[in-house]
Order: C-alpha cells, then sequence, then structure tokens
C-alpha cells in the first residue's frame, strides 16, 4: 500500500474564486508592507555595522547584570539576548550581546570589544567568548546594496529566462509570485523581528530559486495541455494542469520541508533563522505558485496559437536520453 | 524500448565510482589531514620517519583531497582589511624631497632660496622659490628626475607631474603613476601579510585581494582576530633615519623635514630625526637573531646591492653622527655611525630579550607593510561553536536524509527505493566535487546539502507521477517508463536552471559562508540532474529487464 498524499484524481477546482485567493495575497502583501514600515527590520551587524558578541558561561545568563555591566562603558545601542536551544548541554547558557556601531568610526575598533569583554569578565569569571564578529558601518553600507542588487538581478535573471523558454505572461505570473514570496517572508521578519543578516539575504534567493522550481513545473504543464487540449479555455487547462501535477507538488514540498524541519530543530542555533526563512519560504512558495502565479496567468492570458513552435515544444529536451 | 547503451552504462558507473573515491577521503577526515600534512611536511624537508608513519596513514594511491572547513565550522578569525595605498604617495613624496632639494640648491643662482611648505595635500611637494622668474627653470630642472612609469597601461608616460604656481613649484605623482603604485602596493602588502602568516605556520589561510584596495585574510584555527592583526602588524615599518638631534621633549617642533619620535626603550627620550628614510626594510633580504660582542641578544640584517650602497655611502659620509633604526614610529637604537659600512650589512643592538631579538629579526624578515591597513570587519569564531556546528549540522542531515529516505519509499515502493539509491549517490557526488575543486564547507552549506536532499528528490518525483500518469493510459510498462521520462525532462530542466541562475548570482555576489551556500546548492543541483535522469534510469532498466514485469506499480 502506498502513501498517497493526494488522491490519484483530483479534480479541484483553484479558480472558482479567483478574487478571493488575489485577495489574501494582496491583504497578506499588505500586512507585510505596513509591518515593515512600521516596525522595520531587526537588522544584524551585516547590515547596520556594529559587533555582536556570543558568550557561553556554566552559570545562568543574567541579562540585567550583564546590561549593567555593560551600561557603565557608554558603548551606545546595547542589545543583550539569552540563546535558548536544544543541543545545548545542561551548563552552556549562552547570550548575544550587540553592540552598535559607534559614532564617527568608519573601521572596527578593537578597544569596544576589549572593555566590553573585560566588563562581562567581572561579573561572570567563567564567560567564554565563543565567536566576536565586528563590521564597520563602510562594509555593512556596501552589503546591504550588494544584497539588494543580488536579489534584483536573481529576478530580473529569472524574468529573462521563462521569457524566453515561455511567454511573457508567464514571466510575469511568475514574477509577481516571486515578488509575493519575498515580500512576504520579509514581512514575517519585521513582525517577528527576527535577526536579518546577510544569510537571510542567502534564503530569500533560494525561496526565489524554490517557488520559481514550483511555479515552473506547473507552468511546463500549462503549456502541455495548451497544446493538447486547444479547443478547451484556459481556465480549464490551468485547472488541469495544477490538478495533474498536484500530487508532485505535495511531495517536493513535503520532502523538502521535512528536510528543513530536522534543521530548524537540530541544526543549532546559528542558523536557525536561515533555515526558518526557507521554511516559511517553502510553504509560500508552493501556495504561491497556485493561487498568485496561475491566478495572474489567468487573469492576462496566453498565446493560444502555439502551432509555430512544433508539438515538440514541451520537451525540447526530449532527445536527452541516458 | 526502454533501452541504454553499454557505453553509456559505462560512463555513468564510471562518473559514480570516481565521484565516490573523491568523495571517500571526507569519512576518514582526521586520517586523512595528518597524512596530508605529514606529505606535505616530507616535501617540505622534514623527512623524519615519524612523518613517514603518519603518512602511512592513508594509502597514497587513493585520492586524498578533502572538503575545506570553514572557519564558522572549523573556529577561526576573519579580517577585511583596506589598504591605505595614499600613504605610499606620502612616502613617495618624502623620498623625493632630498632630491629636489639638492638639485634646485645647486642652481640657486636662478630660482633663488627654496622653502618646503608645510600642510601640502597628500602625495603633492609644494616648494616655494624666492626668485619666481626662475620658475621655468626649476620646472626644467626637477622635471629631469622625472622617471618612465612601469606598468601596462602607464606606457609612454611619466611619474612626476610639475608645474608652477605664482611662486610655488608643485610636484605630483601623474595618474599613471598613482595607478601602478596602488598596483604595486596592493601586491606587496598581500605578499608580506602572506609571509608573516606564513612565519606563525597555520593551517590553509585565505589571504586574497578584494575588490581594488582591500585584503581579506582568514586563518583557521588561531584564537582571535586581534591575534590575527598582531601578526599581521598594522604598522610595522622598518627605516634608517639621519638623526638631527636628541631631546627630552616630547612637544618640541622638529622643523619641517623633520619628525620628533620617542625612544623604545627609554622613557622620556625623544629624537628628532629628518623624515626622509636613508634605507627602509623594503630594502632589507635578511634578519637573523644573534648576539653581539658583549653577549648580548641583538639582531643581524643586511640589505639588498641598491640598500647596500645607499647605506655605505651615507655612513661613509656621516661617520661621527648618529642614525636612528626606527620601527613602528618608534626608535629602536640610535647608534653612532663608527666607520663606513660596506657590504649592507649591519647588527642592531638594544636591550633585546632573546625572543624580542627573534620576533624582531621574524618581523623584519617577513618585511614591512608598505602601506597601513583599516580593518573594516573582523570575525572571530571560537572552535567549539564550531564544533556544535558540525555536530548539530551532521545530526541534522542524518534525521533529514532518513526522514526522505522513509517517505521516498513509503511513496513509491520500488521505485522509491531505486531514487533513494540515487540520492545516497548524491550526496556522496557533492561531497566528491567539493573535494575536487577544494571548495570550503561552511554552516549554511550544511543548510544547502540539506535542502538538497529535500529537493534532490524533487527530479525523479517528477518523472515518477508522470510515470504514473502514463500507466494510466496503458500502453505497457515499458513504453510508460520512457514516455515518463521524456516528458517530465523538459520541467526538470526548467525547474533546474532557474535554480541554479539563483546558485550563480548567489555565487557572484555572495561572501563568505554565503558562498558556500551557493556552491553546495549549485553542485547539489548539478549531481541530483544528474542521478536522477541518469543513474535512477539506470537503475529502472536494469531491473526492468531482469524482470520483464507486465504491470509496474509506481
Amino acid at each position: 500500500m502506498r502513501l498517497r498524499l493526494v488522491p490519484q484524481q483530483t479534480n479541484f477546482d483553484f479558480f472558482s474564486r479567483p478574487v478571493l485567493w488575489l485577495g489574501i495575497s494582496a491583504f497578506l502583501i499588505l500586512l507585510a508592507l505596513g509591518s515593515f514600515g512600521l516596525r522595520g527590520l531587526n537588522y544584524g551587524i551585516d547590515f547596520r555595522g556594529g559587533t555582536t558578541i556570543r558568550t557561553e558561561s556554566a552559570q545562568p545568563v543574567d541579562v540585567g547584570a550583564y546590561r549593567d555591566a555593560l551600561a557603565a562603558l557608554e558603548l551606545g545601542d546595547v542589545v543583550i539576548s539569552e540563546v535558548f536551544d536544544p543541543n545545548f548541554g545542561p551548563e552552556q547558557n549562552v547570550a548575544m550581546i550587540r553592540i552598535g556601531a559607534q559614532d564617527g568610526e568608519e573601521a572596527v575598533s578593537t578597544e569596544v570589544i576589549e572593555t566590553a569583554e573585560a566588563a562581562l569578565l567581572e561579573i561572570s569569571p567563567d564567560i567564554k567568548f565563543v565567536s566576536v564578529e565586528s563590521v564597520g558601518p563602510k562594509v555593512s553600507g556596501e552589503l546591504i546594496r550588494t544584497a539588494a542588487i543580488a536579489v534584483a538581478l536573481a529576478i530580473g535573471a529569472v524574468l529573462v529566462y521563462i521569457w524566453l523558454r515561455f511567454e511573457w505572461q508567464f514571466a510575469v505570473g511568475a514574477v509577481v509570485a516571486l515578488v509575493h514570496d519575498v515580500v512576504l517572508t520579509i514581512g514575517v521578519f519585521s513582525e517577528l523581528q527576527i535577526r536579518f543578516d546577510l544569510a537571510i539575504i542567502a534564503a530569500l534567493l533560494t525561496i526565489v530559486g524554490y517557488s520559481l522550481n514550483d511555479t515552473v513545473v506547473v507552468f511546463d504543464r500549462v503549456r502541455e495541455n495548451l497544446i493538447k487540449y486547444k479547443s478547451k479555455d484556459l481556465k480549464e487547462v490551468l485547472n488541469l494542469s495544477i490538478n495533474e501535477t498536484l500530487s508532485r507538488t505535495f511531495m517536493t514540498s513535503l520532502t523538502t520541508l521535512l528536510a528543513l524541519i530536522a534543521l530548524l530543530v537540530l541544526g543549532g542555533d546559528v542558523i536557525r533563522g536561515f533555515v526558518f526563512a526557507m521554511t516559511w519560504g517553502v510553504i509560500v512558495g508552493t501556495y504561491s505558485s497556485i493561487f498568485v502565479a496561475s491566478v495572474m496567468l489567468l487573469r492576462l492570458g496566453v498565446k493560444r496559437d502555439w502551432s509555430k513552435p512544433t508539438d515538440t515544444t514541451g520537451n525540447q529536451f526530449g532527445d536527452i536520453d541516458a | 524500448m526502454l533501452q541504454v547503451d553499454l557505453w553509456k552504462r559505462v560512463l555513468i558507473w564510471a562518473t559514480v565510482v570516481v565521484g565516490l573515491l573523491l568523495a571517500m577521503p571526507n569519512a576518514f577526515y582526521s586520517r586523512v589531514e595528518t597524512h596530508n600534512d605529514a606529505v606535505k611536511a616530507i616535501e617540505a624537508g622534514l623527512d623524519t620517519t615519524e612523518n613517514r608513519d603518519l603518512a602511512a596513514g592513508w594509502p597514497s594511491y587513493l585520492p586524498s583531497g578533502l572538503v575545506n572547513l570553514g572557519l564558522d565550522l572549523r573556529g577561526g578569525a576573519h579580517l577585511l582589511a583596506e589598504v591605505q595605498v595614499q600613504d605610499v604617495y606620502e612616502a613617495r613624496m618624502e623620498s623625493l624631497w632630498p632630491e629636489v632639494r639638492d638639485l634646485l640648491r645647486d642652481a640657486r643662482d636662478e630660482v633663488g632660496t627654496i622653502r618646503l611648505q608645510p600642510n601640502a595635500p597628500l602625495g603633492e611637494l609644494r616648494i616655494k622659490i624666492s626668485e619666481p622668474a626662475g620658475m621655468n627653470r626649476a620646472i626644467e630642472l626637477v622635471r629631469t628626475l622625472a622617471q618612465p612609469v612601469v606598468s601596462l597601461t602607464g606606457a609612454g608616460s611619466t611619474d612626476l607631474e610639475v608645474r608652477g604656481e605664482d611662486d610655488v613649484l608643485v610636484i605630483t605623482l601623474s595618474e599613471a603613476e598613482r595607478q601602478a603604485l596602488d598596483d604595486r602596493t596592493m601586491q606587496q602588502s598581500l605578499e608580506i601579510i602572506r609571509r608573516r602568516i606564513d612565519e606563525v605556520g597555520t593551517r590553509e589561510p585565505t589571504i586574497q585581494r578584494q575588490g581594488f584596495d582591500r585584503i581579506l585574510i582568514q586563518v583557521p584555527g588561531i584564537g582571535s582576530a586581534a591575534e590575527l592583526k598582531e601578526i599581521i602588524g598594522t604598522t610595522a615599518q622598518l627605516t634608517f633615519q639621519p638623526v638631527v638631534s636628541r631631546t627630552s621633549d616630547g612637544s618640541e617642533r622638529p622643523g619641517v623635514g623633520n619628525e620628533i619620535l620617542p625612544a623604545l626603550d627609554q622613557e622620556g627620550v625623544y629624537y628628532i630625526l629628518e623624515q626622509a628614510p636613508v634605507v627602509t626594510g623594503e630594502d632589507l633580504t635578511n634578519a637573523q637573531p644573534a648576539f653581539d660582542q658583549n653577549g648580548r641578544p641583538a639582531v643581524n640584517f643586511s640589505f639588498n646591492p641598491s640598500g647596500a650602497r645607499r647605506f655605505g655611502d651615507y655612513t661613509a659620509n656621516n661617520i661621527g653622527s648618529p642614525f636612528a633604526i626606527v620601527l613602528d614610529d618608534e626608535v629602536i637604537s640610535a647608534p653612532v655611525i663608527q666607520a663606513h659600512i660596506a657590504g649592507g650589512s649591519g647588527i642592531i643592538t638594544g636591550s633585546f630579550t632573546v625572543e624580542e631579538s627573534t620576533q624582531l629579526a621574524v618581523l623584519l624578515r617577513a618585511g614591512a607593510l608598505p602601506a597601513k591597513l583599516v580593518f573594516l570587519e573582523e570575525r572571530t569564531i571560537g572552535p567549539e561553536l564550531g564544533q556544535d556546528s558540525i555536530d548539530a549540522g551532521k545530526i541534522a542531515t542524518m534525521v533529514a536524509f532518513v526522514a526522505v529516505l522513509v517517505f521516498m519509499a513509503l511513496s513509491y515502493g520500488l521505485f522509491g527505493l531505486f531514487a533513494n539509491v540515487a540520492l545516497i549517490l548524491n550526496i556522496a557526488l557533492i561531497f566528491g566535487l567539493l573535494s575536487m575543486i577544494g571548495a570550503t564547507l561552511t554552516l549554511p552549506g550544511i543548510a544547502g546539502i540539506v535542502l538538497t536532499v529535500g529537493m534532490a528528490v524533487d527530479a525523479n518525483v517528477l518523472v515518477f507521477e508522470r510515470i504514473r500518469e502514463e500507466v494510466r493510459t496503458a500502453r505497457g510498462p515499458a513504453r510508460a517508463i520512457e514516455l515518463g521520462y521524456e516528458k517530465a525532462l523538459s520541467a526538470i530542466v526548467d525547474a533546474n536552471i532557474t535554480t541554479f541562475i539563483t546558485a550563480v548570482i548567489l555565487y557572484v555576489m555572495g561572501s563568505g559562508p554565503v558562498r558556500g551556500f551557493a556552491v553546495t546548492l549549485g553542485f547539489g543541483i548539478l549531481t541530483s540532474v544528474f542521478t536522477a535522469i541518469f543513474v535512477t534510469r539506470l537503475l529502472i532498466v536494469i531491473w526492468f529487464e531482469r524482470r520483464r514485469p507486465k504491470t509496474i506499480e509506481v
């Protein structure tokens, strides 16, 4: 007996309420933008400059004592938070301390780190500084720019690729879905105030890749069915294509989620933000390839006359065989 | 129907075997690592029996390439430094001044008296002459000092630009010369940093030029970024400068063209020195710890021919006057020149301990940095944190792996098992590729592998789902399998190319750990497409040939 996530033959109507789906997405996007506008992202030092110190000690972390010790140094913006993780041993108490970039300094100052470490050692003699990272404001500014360019480039490259392989309507549908995913992910990060650093940008780009992967598989089937059923109307063809690929969509999303959840729970706190972004991205990516990309495609309409490129369009790579 | 040529089968299995062989050393990480270290030591001349035994710990006919562990996994320090290339312009102009002075002094009749203007902009000499009528002559004279620029782009131009502004003679470096200088400064800085880090003897440091004037330094296994900075030395500059006078007042005005520096080991003693050095550390060819006549620790040094000549000329002309050995803007010692020192070697004495003299020799040998470094980014990752991350990553990968294997077997039965074989090979192939190119595995890189585990099955899922559909239209199992592959191919290719595009962009734009993620993601896509299209298919074909089933259940 096989495990089936989706019945062999499904016949859901995904487009009975296009307004509802687009409405939900639009609402979520507004919510994300609102949160981003009101709360902003909790940028890590990669993007705002400053220093983070990760401490480890056998004694419980006393955030108040740490704060008092550091307040005396007048280092400006200091944020202290305790870190919890199921992987930690009983004697392992971890805290993250973030010190803002010091005014008027372009580079990293060793003195700030040294005085801060000395102050912490005084209140907790067995404290260890397991990682110390500093980024100067000059670099952080550049990192933001490169990150933004990277995301824009990725989306642009994808737009062009799909346009070349399909039609412009498909490309627009896919890119709207991508932007939807990226915006919602940023929204979650601003709402939950999870630290947003360089690794999250990598996660965003992966989401772009994943969401696209999903969308392209659906589109590929749409193209094939458009050729096969020349007389069916677009809505029917889209519905059929999504239903036909539904089983695959769920299988892939589920295996990916299985892997990601393992990493989320067991992978340690250092990459938790990164993995969280990807997990969230897989969920919204799966949703958006059906309810955003396809609905957009339905709205835009597509060329129905695929006679010019021969009927092998659907498998241009069909002659590569093992 | 459903056939795979023999040569393709051979090729597929050969690729798999090569991949597995390349990946294998990683399963015996520490053993191979000791083997590699020992081999390196033997090559470097340390051919001891101990090293031979260690080298024998891993057969030499097997591949020994390992995946490098990134700083976030192994622990270590990371620095991003900006080289202050303009410093060199200043030094260059400083050393030009005595030549210009001598030249113009000889033409005193035409240009009158000359005076160096203080507060000139960086990299500019401004000289006031008392006879403005002689300006053209002065310009002409100074131009004779100009030399052709040695560089590809600057061919045909000279290094100095000379112009007159009223009664002020302005000498600047030409654009071509600045570029050539910048380039040389960067090369020198890289080389010196590399040598200094090598002196300490650490494993696989990364020292790379980034962009125009930046250097990325990553050293695994070092205690902290501060320690690394100390090794690199922010301003270790050695010069030999003429002494004007000695004073105990640190705030005394040294006069134009001079500077005042403190003594290293005598509190409250200052020297007024001519700013332009006679010889600099750049001309130094060797330095060794030694002992002077009285048996006190000292450092022997020798110059290259041009340094030796200048040093020889200077000592010949200035017997009886003191000169200063300056390191890091501190006067190490200021001996009086006893005799003409020919041959270009000498000894630095001072109140050193043996360790200090050894350290000084190392510092001198490694050479001085031509320009200051400003640190823009520094990261220290403790080895414990790295180990924690590796452990967590291992467990997470295993769990993810098993979960996906079980899930695939439950969903697709026998075909799921085929996919699982491909998945296991897939991971091995990723490690094989990473080892082959000597890539670095970072924590996000591990995440990339875990993500690949999840996504690698996608290509197989696409095919299997397609076969299911084709089975329903019932044209026989062989045809169904063939059609399944054929029709799924365009979706597989499109889906993976788009993901690959993002991996490439990540690699190009990203740095450090993010790059590590892009590498594993990109390789994961390549290997997963290979295993899904070729390996799984071959497995299915072989099974099909043996069993010839009338029906298949996917």
